[in-house]
């Protein structure tokens, strides 16, 4: 890719830029020290026999979004799903190291894990309503850890759904099912789902993977509104999208952390050859 | 060629009907005589009296409801443990041998089930498991009236629980398969809101899978309803109308299958092919609100356009 092709409004100058690991953020807020949000250390990930994620360690900067590329298979989506623990759903998977969320090792912790991923939401790369109403798609979730009235729970789903930009859309139609939406209302009311339970980070697999261009827009948009508040990390395919959405990006490939920096650094001067090779599109 | 096949397989479906109407039709021909004789009153008296030729259909109905009642209470929770198991929580290894022993129960023959279930169960039962349950439940005002009486090891309790070994492979057969084929994602997502199994189960996959689910159920229901050899060996066979569980009854199927070989005189056959009748209309009226079941549940879940 061009690198040209990143909207210049979106895009820091090169001088302002800074590394992740060098906090002196001096492009959106830069009285906010950038403090790490997670933090890996020495990670490895396993499938069976199969080492899907190489010796990573990074810092993922709190109220940031932070983009993972890399061609198919590096692993990228695997880290991610290291970061709830949804890899333990599933026996013959298992990480070694350390995840740290505010200096707790997730990987190791006693708390238990849905407390962990009701603080650490996800979205995936195809929508996902439950079958239910709309409505009963934003109060499942805060249903398992909050008890609230009807009417506080009717404005958290009014507040859970405007803050996913979706609410102008369904306002009129909460109770029909969340599956009659098309696939972008889909995937913002899986947003809002995830942020309706008001966790500090938010995990996004390729959410416009299986959207047209006008709801990937939306959506990038609202990533765009989100990092006031939550930390967002996003695996995407697409460069163009981490070049417009993230602050901080991370090329991964065959496992292994290549170059992390920020975006802007990555996109126009990236420190690796294997980095710029892969972006120009040189790839292989 | 295309035109002939269509033409070949339609006939196959109609087939069905045909079949479907011809066992109607002839059922009702060979009631004919107690249909006219007794009419509705037939349902529900509870005489059944060969001697005397008065006939009630009351005591095989009653018998019929409460044991496949009984199955379904015991059968369909367990067999939803067992697929929850299967599907979200055993290891890896374990699945398949527990799938595939769950597949051979559903493949031993009723007659089985009966022999094991008068010679091995009832036996036990009256021993060890009757007593105490008469001597706790049977103590409770009104309610253990259904628990009263003595322990005979036989009757409507055995009968049930019988019944419920031999639907919950059926059941817990079709639930696993359905559960399995919930996306991935799906059960992910209700994960990664903090879920746990049981909530995501429950919530999320219960909801999603309910079509195969209520069918497995259903599927275990007509088979409870419609089961002979095994009920008969452990039912008791008596005419009786009993409050309580434990005493022995009797079923559609299984008077039918006791009674046959010795119906003398029109009017005791025709009574016999009335229980079939009302056997075949239970079975209808059990898939008819089953639809009907789907049918709201459908609507809980919000309209689709």
């Amino acid at each position: 890719m061009d690198t040209s092709a990143v909207p210049a409004a979106q895009r820091p100058t090169i001088h302002t830029a800074v590394r992740a690991t060098a906090p002196s953020d001096a492009d959106v807020e830069p009285r906010q020290a950038l403090r790490p949000k997670l933090s890996i250390r020495s990670l490895n990930f396993y499938y069976g026999g199969f080492q899907a994620i190489k010796n990573v360690t990074m810092d993922i900067p709190e109220r940031k979004v932070t983009a993972f590329i890399g061609p198919s298979g590096c692993g990228k989506s695997t880290l991610l799903r290291t970061f709830n623990r949804m890899y333990a759903l599933y026996p013959e998977q298992r990480a070694e190291g350390e995840i740290l969320m505010d200096g707790e090792n997730l990987l190791t912790t006693k708390r238990d894990v849905s407390l962990i991923r009701a603080r650490i939401g996800m979205v995936f790369q195809k929508p996902t309503p439950f079958p239910m109403s709309i409505f009963d798609n934003i109060a499942f979730g805060v249903n398992l850890f909050e008890n609230l009235g009807r009417r506080d729970m009717a404005e958290r789903v009014e507040w859970a759904l405007t803050r996913a930009a979706l609410w102008n859309e369904v306002k009129d139609k909460l109770n029909q099912s969340g599956q009659s939406l098309s696939g972008g209302q889909q995937q913002r009311l899986c947003i809002a789902r995830c942020i309706a339970i008001k966790p500090d980070v938010l995990l996004l697999d390729e959410p416009c993977s299986a959207l047209d261009p006008i709801s990937t827009a939306k959506v990038e948009e609202l990533i765009h509104e989100l990092k006031t508040d939550y930390t967002v990390v996003i695996v995407t395919h697409n460069m163009q999208q981490a070049a417009r959405v993230s602050d901080f990006t991370a090329y991964m490939y065959l496992g292994e952390m290549i170059e992390y920096d920020a975006t802007d650094i990555i996109f126009i001067k990236p420190k690796r050859q294997a980095t710029e090779d892969y972006i120009t599109g040189r790839f292989g | 060629m295309d035109v002939a096949f269509a033409w070949l397989t339609r006939s196959f479906a109609f087939l069905v009907f045909s079949i479907l109407a011809a066992i109607l039709v002839s059922l009702v021909i060979g009631s004919q005589l107690t249909l006219e004789k007794y009419g509705f009153s037939f349902l529900w008296t509870a005489e059944w009296n060969p001697v005397t030729e008065e006939f009630g259909a009351l005591v095989p109905i009653f018998g019929t409801v409460v044991t496949s009642l009984i199955a379904m209470l015991i059968g369909v929770p367990v067999s939803f443990g067992i697929a929850l198991f299967l599907t979200e929580l055993s290891p890896n290894w374990l699945k398949r041998p527990l799938g595939t022993a769950i597949e051979l129960l559903a493949a031993i023959p009723s007659i089985i089930y009966g022999m094991w279930g008068l010679f091995v169960f009832a036996p036990l039962f009256q021993t060890h498991i009757q007593p105490f349950l008469i001597g706790t439940l049977g103590h409770i005002p009104f309610f253990g009236a259904l628990f009263a009486g003595p322990p005979l090891g036989i009757g409507m309790f055995t009968a049930g629980i019988v019944l419920s070994i031999m639907v919950i492979p059926f059941i817990a057969a079709v639930m696993r398969d359905v559960f399995e084929l919930v996306p991935p994602l799906l059960k992910e997502s209700a994960y990664g809101l903090g879920a746990t199994t049981w909530e995501v189960v429950w919530r999320v996959v219960l909801p999603y899978t309910k079509v195969g689910v209520i069918g497995g159920i259903m599927l275990g229901l007509g088979r409870a309803l419609g089961e002979t050899m095994a009920v008969t060996f452990v039912i008791g066979n008596a005419h009786r109308l009993a409050t309580s569980l434990m005493a022995p009854g009797n079923s559609i199927a299984s008077s039918l299958a006791n009674e046959f070989t010795e119906a003398v005189g029109d009017v005791y056959f025709s009574a016999l092919i009335e229980l079939g009748l009302i056997l075949f209309l239970i079975t209808t009226v059990v898939l008819a609100l089953s639809k009907l079941l789907l049918m709201k549940l459908a609507r809980g879940e919000g309209s689709q356009t």
